[in-house]
């Protein structure tokens, strides 16, 4: 490589991108503002000021109140099952759905120049697959959790079941498209070294892969598990169980102290699952 | 033929201490039975139905009801809805992360321990109980007020805004900066208190003032971290914004919410659809952005 | 019959880097061979074409009367599975317990299932331990692999090779990064193996010494072709001097340097 000769360093870049960029950025900006229908006047005018001042003081003091509180118990522990048995399946989808999806373990690199070359075939095969495991991820995670459970609503029923399903497929995206980055960023030599002794794919992704990922891989998972918990008690809204159906309730009866105590109940919730998962990470 | 010895007598091999005999240690069943335990309990609470999943029954009413929404309805006035319906959500998740940028920027200075009370820059300051007490005071508030702003979900900020200031997309801009708000300002606090001290350091030893300090030497190195995180965080938020819309707050959301009520298969098809080119196009964005920020 | 021979083996990275150029070559089994040479020459590519790795780009390849390239799947891993290879580094996965790295050598014989198992509960423990205690460090049977020397991740890179049980053994310079002193006793390690157990042996070495000193023949491989390929006894100095001059890192005449070279290679 020879080094770059003196006049071109002297010579500087003058591109075009930043003035783009700030012309797109403006124009987005502006329609975007106008669009959305911005007034920030809309607090400071007299029915905004009202309804405020409803909210504030109807909430204080919150709900605690016995009835309320045993009412609230089985939601709060039905948005807990939720979101475990829905990350857990979103672990079950996006795990294998992942290593497929990762292009050093279905098609490129070293663990696949020697197989795949000279039989077409193969290569095809690979390249299938690969392709139709990033398409389903993809399609998985763009359409939101929400909009999943309606569906599933609509397809089983309401209850916890559907929320299940929806967080399954909506994070299995999700966690599946994560996991190939995690995999894609691992030292290769070991997995060369494992390969010679005659180890199938699956051997030397266990042995050799996983291992080296492990605590990013598990750290990414937890990370989901409190999201799901958070987004589990809001698919209620739609019927499909936990806190989130009684939120629908409340609010609509304006009913603000019992949302506080809610709010209170679910933040208590998130901070639990945060400290055990903080602890689970700290073991590896 | 091996190529290892034959021994002639049994190896003596040297367990490590937690483990003897090679089994695994109290702790470990313990906390295997209490996994499996949530696991059972989790499983049978949530009501779920596996066998009915692969059943005809289940499994037949998913497919069939997915079977109905196709094909999709492509007549000019429902495309027209749904692409406006489109740009409307792009616009909330556009305003709504920049307002969120706004909020995070105004109180995680105030949320870093490193840049508030303790650390590099006060080092220096005598250890006098009750100045350092005054300081703890905004650092809480501000801590507290982001824990606040992100445990609320986006959803229940929706439905708080839409009661305080009606329906459209507006209170879904709300509902979305001040949520996005605390996570960012999460997010970036901890950022902030791991930045590198050698160049708050050196400046310091010039005699720079805290304000100084945080323009020439702090800044500059979290700024790429910092817009890298909210062009994340607009991914998120553009699959949010499509589904605030259910609570009254506009976007795509809002069609969606009609087009069920109504039984409109074939155009919540459409709307979905919308939704994930919508999704991938902001994706997209947001990957190439990053990639050139950092 | 030839346990390896090559007919004109060619390899070119991305079009750019030759790094074997038509390479003759004849091995029989049991043999035991030092390769030579400056760095970047080759050997490495070389032998990761012997052990199945790679695929040449040209020219013919045979392993035991098995033309290379008509090898796939579960053939391909079974050709591989005789063939055990010792890298200059990197052999092993860090966070395993060195009782898994050296487990390993089973995997071409286990099936998934079994190895899976073994990952939770160590198959045929005793094995593993005899292995480390040919190489010296039974007592690390437990440790973390990344908590040991280079040194001694290379004794346990041996013993996973003792485990696998092949017919050849590669050794990419496996003393490179090792203390001179430890060096001698690993090279001295493999060809008491090798002659022990007929085992054909071929070792990549940066010092010509030990090579010169041990092995019955040496080849010489500079700018991917073979210069020479003799008994010590008639590998003279001016041959010595051919093989290791006109080496500088920074001018090759593809026009890359080593550090582009190295990443082309190892993708």
């Amino acid at each position: 490589m020879r080094s770059p000769r003196l006049s071109s360093i002297n010579r500087s870049e003058k591109s075009l991108f930043p003035y783009l960029f700030s012309l797109l950025f403006l124009s987005a900006f502006l329609d975007s503002w106008w669009r959305a229908g911005v007034r920030p006047s809309a607090f400071f005018e007299k029915e905004g000021r009202e309804h405020l001042w409803k909210f504030l003081s109807g909430m204080f003091p919150p709900d605690l109140s016995w009835n309320f509180l045993s009412l609230m118990f089985h939601p709060a522990l039905e948005t807990i099952q939720i979101s475990v048995m829905g990350t857990f399946i979103a672990v079950v989808m996006g795990f294998p759905l992942g290593i497929l999806g990762t292009r050093t373990f279905s098609v490129g690199g070293v663990l696949n120049e020697a197989d795949v070359k000279g039989s077409l075939s193969r290569l095809v095969l690979r390249w299938t697959s690969y392709c139709m495991a990033r398409g389903i991820l993809s399609l998985f995670r763009s359409i939101p959790e929400f909009v999943w459970a309606f569906m599933f609503v609509r397809a089983v029923g309401l209850g916890a079941f559907s929320g299940v399903l929806a967080i399954g497929v909506a994070y299995g995206g999700m966690l599946g498209k994560v996991y190939s980055e995690i995999f894609e960023g691992v030292n290769y030599r070991p997995l060369e070294a494992l390969q010679s002794t005659g180890a199938n794919k699956l051997q030397i992704f266990f042995y050799g892969w996983l291992p080296q990922v492990l605590p990013n891989f598990v750290s990414y998972t937890l990370y989901r598990w409190e999201c799901a918990v958070r987004a589990s008690a809001i698919l209620g809204l739609v019927g499909a169980g936990g806190l989130g159906t009684q939120i629908e309730i409340s609010m609509r009866m304006f009913n603000f102290s019992e949302v506080l105590t809610i709010l209170i109940i679910l933040f208590f919730m998130v901070a639990g699952v945060d400290y055990l998962s903080a602890k689970v990470r700290a073991i590896l | 033929m091996n190529g290892i010895n034959p021994e002639v007598e049994r190896p003596h091999i040297p367990w490590p201490s937690h483990e003897p005999g090679g089994r695994p240690s109290l702790w470990t069943y313990s906390l295997l039975a209490s996994l499996l335990f949530l696991f059972a309990w989790s499983y049978q609470g949530s009501e779920i139905r596996l066998s009915e999943l692969f059943s005809r029954e289940g499994g037949g009413q998913i497919v069939s009801y997915i079977k109905k929404l196709f094909p999709p309805d492509f007549s000019p006035p429902v495309l027209r809805e749904a692409f406006h319906g489109a740009i409307e959500t792009f616009a909330i998740s556009f305003i709504g992360t920049l307002l969120a940028l706004a909020i995070a920027l105004s109180v995680v200075f105030f949320a870093s321990r490193n840049l508030i009370y303790s650390g590099l820059l006060y080092e220096m300051e005598p250890r006098q109980g009750w100045k350092r007490t005054l300081r703890l005071i905004p650092y809480l508030c501000a801590k507290s007020l982001l824990n606040l702003l992100r445990t609320i979900p986006e959803m229940v900020w929706a439905l708080i805004f839409v009661f305080l200031v009606g329906l459209g997309p507006f209170p879904g801009v709300l509902a979305l900066g001040v949520h996005t708000g605390g996570v960012l300002g999460k997010l970036f606090g901890e950022v902030l208190e791991d930045v590198d001290p050698q160049p708050i350091e050196s400046l310091q030893s010039t005699g720079a003032n805290r304000l100084q300090i945080l323009f020439y030497a702090i800044l500059p190195q979290v700024l790429p971290q910092f817009i890298s995180y909210t062009l994340y965080r607009w991914e998120v938020n553009i699959r949010v914004a499509a589904v605030l819309g259910f609570v009254g707050a506009g976007g795509l959301g809002q069609r969606i919410y009609i087009a069920i009520n109504l039984f409109f298969g074939n155009q919540l098809l459409t709307l979905i659809l919308f939704i994930y080119v919508l999704v991938t196009l902001v994706d997209y964005l947001s990957a190439y952005l990053r990639r050139k920020v950092i | 019959m030839n346990q390896y021979r090559l007919e004109k083996v060619t390899k070119v990275f991305d079009h750019r880097l030759v790094a074997v150029d038509e390479i003759d070559l004849r091995v029989q089994s049991g043999e035991r061979a030092a390769l030579i040479g400056p760095s970047g020459a080759g050997k490495t590519t070389l032998f990761r074409m012997l052990n199945c790795t790679l695929r040449p780009t040209a020219g013919k390849l045979w392993i035991n009367g098995d033309e290379v390239v008509t090898l796939h799947g579960k053939r391909l891993r079974q050709v591989r599975r005789k063939i055990g290879t010792i890298y200059q580094q990197h052999n092993l996965v860090p966070r395993l317990k060195v009782a898994h790295n050296v487990l390993a050598g089973n995997l071409g014989q286990w099936s998934t299932v079994r190895s899976l198992i073994s990952l939770v509960r160590p198959v045929d423990l005793e094995m593993a331990y005899r292995a480390l205690r040919q190489v010296g460090i039974e007592e690390k049977i437990f440790t973390r692999t990344d908590e040991l020397s280079g040194g001694q991740q290379q004794r346990v890179a041996i013993a996973r090779v003792l485990i696998q049980d092949p017919e050849v053994i590669l050794a990419d310079e496996p003393v490179s990064s090792v203390d001179p002193s430890l060096a001698t006793v690993i090279v001295k390690l493999l060809l008491e193996i090798s002659e022990r157990t007929r085992k054909t042996l071929l070792m990549n070495l940066h010092s010509v010494d030990l090579a010169l000193a041990y092995f019955p023949r040496v080849i010489g491989i500079k700018n991917g072709k073979a210069l020479f390929d003799l008994s010590p006894d008639k590998v003279s100095d001016s041959l010595l001097e051919e093989l290791y001059s006109g080496h500088l890192p920074d001018n090759h005449e593809n026009g890359l340097t080593d550090e582009e070279s190295k990443a082309l290679v190892y993708q």
